[in-house]
């Protein structure tokens, strides 16, 4: 029912994430943020089964933390990713902007596969949305092209998608940090 | 001694599900297997029946009104026609309890305890927040086992404002400002989504909590007889009179 959304730019990445955390047949917040600051330039967004993802994130964000402190540099963007199968049933993308390597996105899956990707998404919504950035992604994307195109995603999702998503966190890395873009509110059905 | 709190005699879960009956228990008892013969409802849930009660808790000008109703059901029978749901933490702390009964009464002492020495040490008093937090760590090693606890944390912080959060022995903990809790918990959700207003006077947002409790009780079996409200402000909880959910409702 949640779904995540990563779209990456020559010089940027945009990500997107619903805003419901529910239970049962019951939304029990429309305002919830899915996204885990790992550093200044690195976002985690998770969704998977209640109570995993946030325990799982914040373990994450919290070790990268003490890394940085006993080591004084924080952690490159590749070296975010776990690698070991848990027990936890999360799926994540791992979006960053590296010193060296620039933008990133990666795609990670409860099972642990890890993918590098110029898009991805998760969720049902995916099923939907992948078709729409294979036929419109280019690899020099501008910064309101991506956002269009993002757009375009959510309307798909507002039409066709079974579950009411109301709303949307945006926000976009680039070399200057993690910029928090309005929320999208997909209006009215089409 | 320096047991940490979460380092109980976890059962197998494997060993566990034989001889506890996991359908719709507020109260959970030891039946032989097989007992009592389960039968198959002529007509599909739409989504599996837990946690039979219904709880609500929302924040207002007034601080935060947690309301819930006394039924302790048992597959059917009514265990228990007068418990307490809503049980305090500390003087500005209570808690909304809703899954096994046995589980949450003692979840919660376990809480009291360790914000007590969280106090003792610390020389201030964990946050709302603070005190979710530390109760989704302790009830998370227990993930996957028979424990089910979902719990509405109302409280006062630090003399400023009003905090609401819900955790859940999923492992959920979300902040908010409205909850409703329990199989009782849709039919409470709509009345309330009609209802509720920052600018409520305490009155009105204790009859809404009381008639959301009520609506519950008339359709969901698994809720009823009586009505528990606690308000919660800066000087700490005060209890409302527990009154029957029907007869307050009719007779406003």
């Amino acid at each position: 029912m949640e779904y995540l959304i990563g779209i990456q730019g020559p010089d940027f990445v945009l990500v997107a994430a619903d805003n419901v955390a529910a239970s049962s047949i019951i939304q029990m917040k429309q305002d919830q943020d899915k996204m885990f600051k790992l550093s200044d330039k690195i976002l985690l967004l998770c969704v998977g089964e209640a109570g995993d993802t946030v325990q799982f994130a914040e373990y994450i964000q919290k070790n990268i933390q003490l890394y940085k402190m006993r080591n004084e540099h924080s952690l490159q963007q590749r070296y975010g990713n776990d690698l070991f199968p848990t027990p936890y049933h999360v799926n994540l993308l791992l979006a960053g902007f590296d010193e060296t390597d620039g933008p990133g996105l990666y795609f990670m899956d409860y099972l642990s596969a890890l993918a590098k990707a110029p898009f991805a998404a998760h969720g049902y919504g995916a099923y939907l949305t992948l078709s729409i950035l294979d036929r419109y992604y280019r690899p020099d994307l501008t910064r309101d092209e991506a956002v269009e195109l993002l757009k375009k995603c959510i309307e798909e999702l507002n039409k066709r998608l079974i579950i009411n998503l109301p709303s949307f966190s945006v926000r976009l890395i680039d070399k200057d940090g993690i910029h928090d873009l309005e929320k999208l509110v997909p209006v009215g059905a089409k | 001694g320096s047991e940490s709190p979460i380092q109980f005699g976890q059962i197998n879960p494997n060993i566990a599900s034989n001889f506890i009956n996991t359908l719709h228990q507020d109260l959970v008892l030891s039946f032989p297997p097989g007992f009592p013969p389960s039968c198959s409802p002529s007509v599909p849930l739409p989504f599996t029946m837990s946690h039979g009660t219904t709880t609500l808790a929302f924040i207002f000008q007034g601080g935060v009104i947690a309301a819930a109703d006394t039924r302790s059901s048992c597959n059917g029978l009514v265990a228990c026609p007068a418990s307490q749901k809503i049980l305090p933490v500390h003087s500005h702390l209570v808690g909304t309890t809703s899954g096994t009964s046995a589980d949450c009464a003692l979840w919660k002492r376990i809480l009291a305890r360790e914000l007590r020495l969280y106090q003792l040490r610390h020389g201030r008093r964990l946050s709302t927040a603070g005190a979710a937090k530390l109760l989704a760590h302790m009830l998370h090693p227990f993930k996957g086992t028979e424990l089910c606890v979902a719990a509405t944390l109302c409280g006062w912080d630090g003399g400023e404002r009003p905090s609401l959060y819900y955790v859940c022995s999923d492992g959920t903990r979300l902040q908010g400002e409205l909850f409703s809790v329990g199989s009782g918990s849709p039919y409470a959700y709509s009345v309330l989504d009609g209802g509720v207003r920052w600018g409520l006077t305490v009155e009105e947002a204790t009859s809404l909590a009381r008639q959301a409790v009520y609506r519950a009780t008339h359709r969901d079996a698994y809720s009823g007889n009586c009505v528990d409200v606690y308000h919660i402000t800066s000087k700490g909880w005060a209890r409302r009179d527990r009154e029957d959910a029907e007869f307050k409702s009719q007779h406003p």
